[in-house]
């Protein structure tokens, strides 16, 4: 059976070319490998092999013409013992069925949503039952026992990183692991972070629950790739088949006097990515029951610490698994005048300013998120459409933060309950410096927050 | 160890013979009909052949055991075939249908088989070297005996994550075996341009890995030391290098104007080394085959093949809801 050989595209963008030279000629027998032509595109010179085998019954298309339509028939392919007929050329399946898709459905279109009537439902049960007994404990000790309690119920949840096992953690996050589950399950590594965050996530797609610990998220970057391109893509792109069940987790944002490259907040990094999950807690309550889901979630997650609240102690409810929800927000504290979202370290100075504008008569109403993906913004508008003003708090640079992120959003969605613009509170746009008093200044402080509530309530 | 010539063509069975023949051209004509189907517009983006390459995969898979894992690039179609995942979602996949391997989603550079234990499919070069050591550090901290073959390019073999993995994996004794494929070339740079030290096997002496060079276009000679690999892996030696010296005869994908190499240097390859023809010539002249056994071998391959392409043309086009699926578990 006679076929055509059509003008191939030679690149994924290449519509037409020009059919520069044949290196066969009618008569000739070609086999499968054999170099057919040369086609130029406006890019580059390319050969065209043959596919089957079999006779050039007619060359189609003269060497020299330009501007041939991909899929234009250039040339016959007789099989043996066949004679070229014009009409009797099978067409081969054109590429209809390529036809592109019309464009995917948006996600629901915002603008109807600005002045929504009602305010979105949200979660307000509480984290633990009235009359727990709570007890004091660090943010370091709430992370410890969340590790522990977890790697005790499944066995296959282990932690590796740079000096966590017999070093107990670079700052002492892993102390007693190694002595309790021993050298197979809390792994020293070499100073590495590609290297092991992709054999972490290699043994997550294995069927293990890794816990990654970076000694700090600064050193993440020469980890990224992993965790964006084999950790939160795998899923989507196995169609569901396999994905990466773990947790990167280590300390995030300034520290103090460490300089530039040891001080920066990927808050907003990270959120960014669709098939990661952030955390970002203050308390040692939202650490220990975040990190535990954080471990059970079937997704990678990135769980951002901060070294200056490792000491900082809370109460933490005394519950044989306390858990807490990603994607719910918690209400630090109810006021009508104006709304402050913050999360991880910034809550700091998102209570601070709170309780100071109190003595002044602003009642304001504290966010905190805790989890940045997913993140709680039905929680934020519904205070929003109650105080009508908005103040965001962070510790990370300002272009592409979080706040500008619920700014927009809440501009979008909760437009007409706006009575001032939103006010996004970030560090200041300059790396980390290391003088004492320059440092201080770089960072967001509790006036700045101050300042930008009385702008928003204009007082 | 020492640098091994070529295996014996001794004792091996019609049978066994007959399989990699029939393995090897499958994979060919798959190739080619990709790159027939890319030309028609049916498959877009990259699409990086194995064609000259099928001897590496070929002789691996028959060193390896039930449950044993493979992880590779984006030039990945072989593997695929190689280790019995269905021709029509994999050549669905490529033309992004929901009949794909990940319902369109992946292409040809990304694609999984859970059931299959190939862990696809990887765009990043050098980023399958950490996560198949993973996938190993996985098996041996499970108990299960399992050895993971994690295959890279000689472009690959430069990346620095590959050397955190060598230390890595010697530290912890993780069995896997590490299957650069040297087709001397990586795009448009040959391994004499990018690096002093071409015995790329040979890197993995610093770190303490034994490893070996193989004839990559001799598929007896791959298997033979596929098994001396698996072997060393499952006895608990740690892991295990081979460089498999082989040669891509298309382009790097499918846009590759390939001017960095003579059309001799290929057809040199082509006549005298090429994987299939040896086989072929062994099974004729040790009289295991005839032409016509040869010829209907052919056929059915011929068969699967346009088979497959029939199923990813008329294959339908993922549902929209698709787009927003999968993101998390
Ligand atoms: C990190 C990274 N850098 C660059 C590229 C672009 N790229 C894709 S394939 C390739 C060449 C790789 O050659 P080799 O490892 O020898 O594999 P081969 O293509 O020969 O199988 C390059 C540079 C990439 N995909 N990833
Ligand atoms: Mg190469």
């Amino acid at each position: 059976m006679a076929t055509e050989i059509l003008m191939p595209a030679l690149s994924p963008t290449m519509e037409e070319g020009t059919l520069a030279k044949w290196l066969v000629k009618e008569g000739d027998t070609v086999s499968s490998g054999d170099i057919l032509a040369e086609i130029e595109t406006d890019k580059a010179t390319m050969e065209f092999e043959a596919v089957d085998e079999g006779i050039i019954g007619k060359i189609l298309i003269d060497e020299g013409s330009e501007g041939v339509k991909v899929n234009t028939p250039i040339a016959v392919l007789l099989e043996e013992g066949e004679s070229y007929d014009a009409s009797a050329v099978s067409v081969p399946a054109a590429s209809e069925e390529a036809a592109p898709a019309g464009a995917p459905a948006a996600p629901a279109a915002a603008a109807a949503a600005a002045a929504p009537e009602t305010a979105p439902e949200v979660d307000e049960s509480p984290d633990y039952p009235e009359g727990t007994e709570l007890v004091t404990q660090t943010v370091r000790e709430a992370l410890r026992d969340a590790m522990a309690e977890e790697m005790r119920g499944d066995q296959n949840v282990f932690v590796m990183g740079e000096e966590v096992a017999e070093y107990e953690g670079a700052y002492k996050i892993t102390q007693g692991l190694l002595d309790e589950f021993g050298a197979k399950r809390v792994i020293d590594t070499p100073i590495t972070e590609h290297g092991f965050a992709g054999i972490a996530t290699g043994a997550a797609f294995g069927g293990l629950r890794p816990i990654v610990e970076f000694m700090t998220f600064n050193f993440a970057m020469q980890a990224i790739d992993h965790i964006i391109n084999s950790a939160a893509k795998t899923l989507y792109m196995s169609g569901g088949q396999m994905g990466a069940p773990m947790v990167f987790r280590g300390p995030n944002g300034a520290a103090a006097r460490v300089g530039a490259q040891h001080s920066q907040d990927y808050a907003a990094w990270y959120m960014q990515i669709p098939g990661l999950k952030v955390a970002m807690p203050y308390s040692a309550a939202d650490a220990k029951g975040l990190l535990k889901s954080a471990i059970r979630d079937n997704n990678p997650v990135i769980f951002l610490e901060n070294e200056i609240l490792y000491g900082k102690s809370f109460e933490v409810p005394k519950l044989d698994d306390y858990t807490v929800p990603f994607g719910k927000a918690k209400i630090w504290r109810k006021g009508d005048d104006v709304t402050i979202v913050s999360f991880g370290i910034g809550m700091t100075y998102a209570l601070d300013a709170a309780e100071k504008l109190a003595a002044d008569g602003i009642n304001a109403e504290v966010i905190d998120l805790r989890t940045l993906r997913p993140m709680d913004l039905p929680t934020v508008i519904k205070s929003v459409m109650k105080t009508n003003r908005l103040v965001t708090v962070e510790e990370g640079w300002p272009q592409g933060s979080v706040g500008s992120y619920i700014a927009s959003e809440v501009m979008q969605q909760a437009f007409d309950y706006l009575d001032a613009p939103v006010i996004t509170c970030t560090g200041k746009d300059v790396p980390m410096p290391y003088a004492a008093n320059l440092e201080k200044h770089a960072l967001i402080t509790t006036d700045e927050v101050i300042e930008a509530v009385k702008q928003v309530t204009y007082r | 160890m020492a640098v091994r010539k070529s295996a014996q063509k001794s004792n091996i069975s019609a049978e066994e013979l007959t399989k990699y023949y029939r393995e090897m051209l499958l994979i060919r004509r798959f190739e080619e009909k990709a790159g027939q189907l890319y030309g028609m517009g049916l498959i877009g983006g990259f699409c990086h052949l194995y064609i000259g390459q099928e001897a590496v995969v070929v002789g691996l898979e028959a060193a390896a055991e039930e449950g044993d894992k493979r992880v590779t690039s984006y030039r990945d179609h072989g593997h695929m075939l190689a280790c019995g995942m269905d021709p029509d979602g994999v050549m669905a996949e490529l033309t992004g249908r929901e009949g794909g391997y990940s319902k369109g989603k992946g292409g040809s550079m990304h694609m999984f088989s859970k059931e299959k234990h190939f862990y696809g499919g990887h765009g990043i070069v050098g980023a399958q070297v950490p996560l198949g050591a993973g996938l190993a550090f996985a098996d041996k901290y499970l108990e299960n005996g399992r050895v993971t073959f994690t295959y890279f390019g000689d472009g690959a073999a430069n990346q620095g994550q590959v050397y955190e993995t060598y230390n890595m994996a010697q530290l912890w004794d993780l069995p896997v075996v590490f299957v650069i494929e040297n087709n001397q070339y990586a795009m448009g740079t040959s391994v004499k341009r990018s690096t002093k030290s071409p015995a790329l096997w040979k890197r993995g002496e610093a770190y303490g890995i034994a490893g070996e060079e193989v004839d990559g276009m001799n598929v007896l000679a791959v298997k033979e030391a596929g098994e001396r690999a698996v072997a060393h892996c499952r006895a608990g030696k740690g892991p295990y290098i081979l460089e498999v010296k082989t040669y891509r005869y298309r382009g790097h994908s499918m846009s590759d104007p390939a001017k960095y190499r003579t059309r001799e240097e290929v057809q040199k390859m082509r006549e005298e080394r090429d994987p299939i023809e040896q086989i072929r010539e062994m099974l004729l002249t040790g009289k295991h085959a005839t032409e016509e056994d040869l010829k209907a071998i052919d056929k059915d391959i011929k068969d699967i093949v346009n088979k497959s392409a029939e199923f990813a043309k008329t294959s339908p086009e993922p549902a929209l809801d698709e787009l927003w699926t999968d993101i998390y578990a």
